[in-house]
């Protein structure tokens, strides 16, 4: 009895195990695998290279020398860069703040208030989000030229502020969309003003759209070269834009070694706001 | 129920949305230390009359007096009265303890106070020990004492409640219906339920208002609003009711002789004057089921069953008759599983006449 039993146990296993495949269970699928390898290699061989030819012994790029640390070592001294970096820093805080103030606003207009021309309005205020970024670097430089405001640091910072704040607009605004409004109306039920309300319910339920946003807007900002070649003038060089001057003249591992920096910056960053919105969206949004 | 001091008076309160009219003309007089019920299907504007006098809608006309205070100009923040919503609106990213507290906090209460307060308010509802949880580890009835306990720690003179039960499933639906009545009884304050749950309402409240269509159709206490409904829609809503089309043929010494087609000529015991159309009821309850004609002085009507409704506690028996089908309901007193009608029976239903019910309206 048990010897027949056996084999057709072992038949209803296997039978399980051969059900169809999903079609993304890349496991089961030599060719998908295929495809996976050669698309992270297209996207990731040339940072990878990038990064690791900072690390290259060599004055030119093309072969590898040595492992060393010098070229960090020389655009840590050199004084160009820092200063670039500097301005990078100075116009990313500071068009940050700013941005995430406005748009968080912004966002929570749109999301609370009807008004005559809302939607016209709405649209307006996503339209930097869609015009290719070399129009608004040209429209800032004419608005600027016209207007008679010296290009600099403070040129690029308002440039800044101008095209991320949709970013924060919308990051917080979609973050509204799944609000209780009873929240607010038991808030004002139990004897809370209008500002008690926003800041005890309202604003702690918000914080992770306007963290999400203003980390967006800083990498938005750190990483902008077209806009900022626009609207920078002298002595407001940022540090793209100074990455870029360096290419012109010869292509370095000091090159590689300063882009190496905006990455892993950026990258902490990314995974930072990640991290935070998944924490806080954890705690929050399963609340039924 | 004429309690000469209204805690809430609602003086021809209109409510108009652009050119849907909400609340139509509505008044309404609730007694201190009430349990009352606004009742009506979905839409019927008890919802709106609970936000008005929440504060979250303003009438388009009339007044509403809490306490005898007008409160045209008093925001919600500023009024006698907290309510407890349909969704909780337990503040997510708040402890129990905090969001208890949460109404005392922001009006500045003194926080020794405050801990006092909240303990006592959850052990009110039955949630001590479960201060420092967070909204997320309770469960649907656990929210729900939290948004009781947070609107009770405010003393208010009046507690509204907006459909409170209808997220819990019927048996929790039912325990929590017999505590709200408790809780009622031991904290005096006047409690104002929405609900479109006739069960609910019947079986929590001392008076009942029900609406339709933005207007106040009756308000009665439970048996009163059961027994003698005023009109066709609230005999209809409420319970169950075969309902006929008569008509008035005369009157005699305090009985009204009325013409049903597909029945004898009925005479009906009624106080007021009628004539014309009219409707007559009866509730299902009231009818008698025999295999022989009733005796003297009974209306009696014979059918054929058409269908048994089985309910475990009772069964509903729909008799084929003259006048159309009529529903008798029987309860299940012998522990049998024969049941004791089958369907095409030949049956007389019988009731008494002073069961049934004369409407005008």
């Amino acid at each position: 009895m048990s010897e027949v039993a056996i084999p057709s146990e072992s038949v209803v296993v296997r039978r399980r195990r051969r059900r169809r495949a999903t079609p993304l269970e890349y496991g089961r699928k030599r060719w998908l695998q295929i495809v996976l390898a050669l698309n992270f290699l297209f996207l990731y061989f040339p940072i990878a290279a990038l990064i690791a030819f900072s690390f290259n012994d060599s004055r030119r790029n093309v072969t590898w020398q040595g492992f060393t640390f010098k070229y960090y070592e020389k655009a840590y001294n050199n004084a160009g860069l820092h200063e670039a970096f500097l301005n990078s820093m100075i116009v990313a805080g500071t068009s940050t703040v700013v941005s995430t103030l406005l748009g968080t606003m912004l966002g929570l207009a749109l999301y609370r208030y009807r008004f005559p021309g809302r939607g016209p309005f709405e649209g307006w205020v996503h339209l930097p989000i869609v015009i290719p970024e070399v129009c608004l670097g040209v429209a800032m430089l004419a608005f600027f030229a016209w207007a008679d405001i010296p290009l600099g640091l403070f040129t690029v910072t308002v440039s800044h502020i101008a095209f991320t704040i949709p970013f924060v607009a919308v990051v917080v605004r979609s973050r509204m969309a799944g609000f209780d409004e009873s929240l607010e109306e038991a808030s004002r039920d139990l004897g809370a003003n209008g500002w008690q309300t926003f800041w005890s319910v309202t604003f702690p339920y918000m914080i992770p759209g306007v963290v999400a946003g203003a980390l967006l807007a800083f990498t938005l900002s750190l990483d902008d070269f077209v806009i900022t070649f626009f609207t920078s003038g002298p002595g407001s060089t940022t540090f793209p834009i100074k990455i870029y001057s360096m290419v012109r003249f010869s292509v370095t591992p000091e090159v590689n070694a300063a882009s190496t920096v905006l990455i892993v910056l950026t990258l902490t960053l990314t995974v930072t706001a990640m991290l935070i919105q998944a924490r806080t969206g954890r705690k929050i949004d399963t609340h039924g | 129920m004429d309690n000469p001091k209204p805690i809430i008076s609602i003086r021809n309160v209109t409510k108009r949305f652009g050119s849907v009219v909400a609340v139509d003309d509505a008044c309404l007089d609730i007694a201190e230390g009430e349990f009352f019920a606004l009742l009506g299907p979905s839409g019927c504007g008890k919802t709106t009359l609970l936000r008005m006098l929440a504060g979250f809608e303003h009438p388009s006309e009339g007044d509403i007096l809490i306490g005898g205070q007008d409160m045209s100009d008093v925001d919600p923040n500023k009024r006698p009265v907290n309510m407890v919503f349909q969704s909780y609106a337990v503040f997510p990213h708040m402890s129990v303890a905090r969001n208890v507290g949460y109404g005392l906090r922001v009006t500045g209460v003194p926080a020794a106070e405050i801990k006092e307060r909240v303990g006592e308010a959850l052990a009110l509802v039955k949630l001590a020990g479960y201060e420092e949880r967070m909204p997320t580890q309770l469960s649907g009835g656990q929210r729900q004492r939290v948004a009781l306990a947070r609107a009770l720690v405010k003393r208010p003179k009046v507690l509204l409640l907006d459909e409170p039960l209808s997220a819990l499933d019927a048996k929790l639906r039912e325990a929590m219906q017999l505590e709200l009545v408790r809780l009622q009884q031991s904290v005096g304050i006047t409690f104002v339920i929405v609900t479109h749950d006739q069960d609910e309402a019947l079986s929590m409240a001392d008076r009942i208002a029900v609406m339709d269509s933005g207007q106040v159709r009756q308000v009665a206490p439970p048996a009163e609003l059961y027994e003698f409904p005023n009109s066709r829609f609230v005999a209809d809503f409420i319970g169950k009711m075969n309902l006929f089309a008569g008509r008035v043929a005369g009157a005699a010494d305090g009985r009204v002789l009325i013409e049903i087609q597909g029945m004898d000529r009925i005479a009906v015991p009624y106080g007021d004057q009628a004539r014309g159309e009219i409707g007559v009821a009866v509730r299902p309850e009231k009818i008698r089921l025999a295999p022989t004609p009733p005796t003297d002085g009974e209306i009696g009507l014979r059918g054929r069953v058409r269908e048994v409704a089985y309910y475990g506690d009772e069964s509903h028996v729909f008799l084929e008759t003259a006048a159309g089908v009529i529903t008798a309901n029987r309860p299940n007193a012998a522990r049998t599983t024969t049941p004791a009608v089958a369907l095409g029976d030949e049956l007389w239903a019988s009731w008494e006449p002073a069961d049934t019910l004369v409407l005008t309206e």
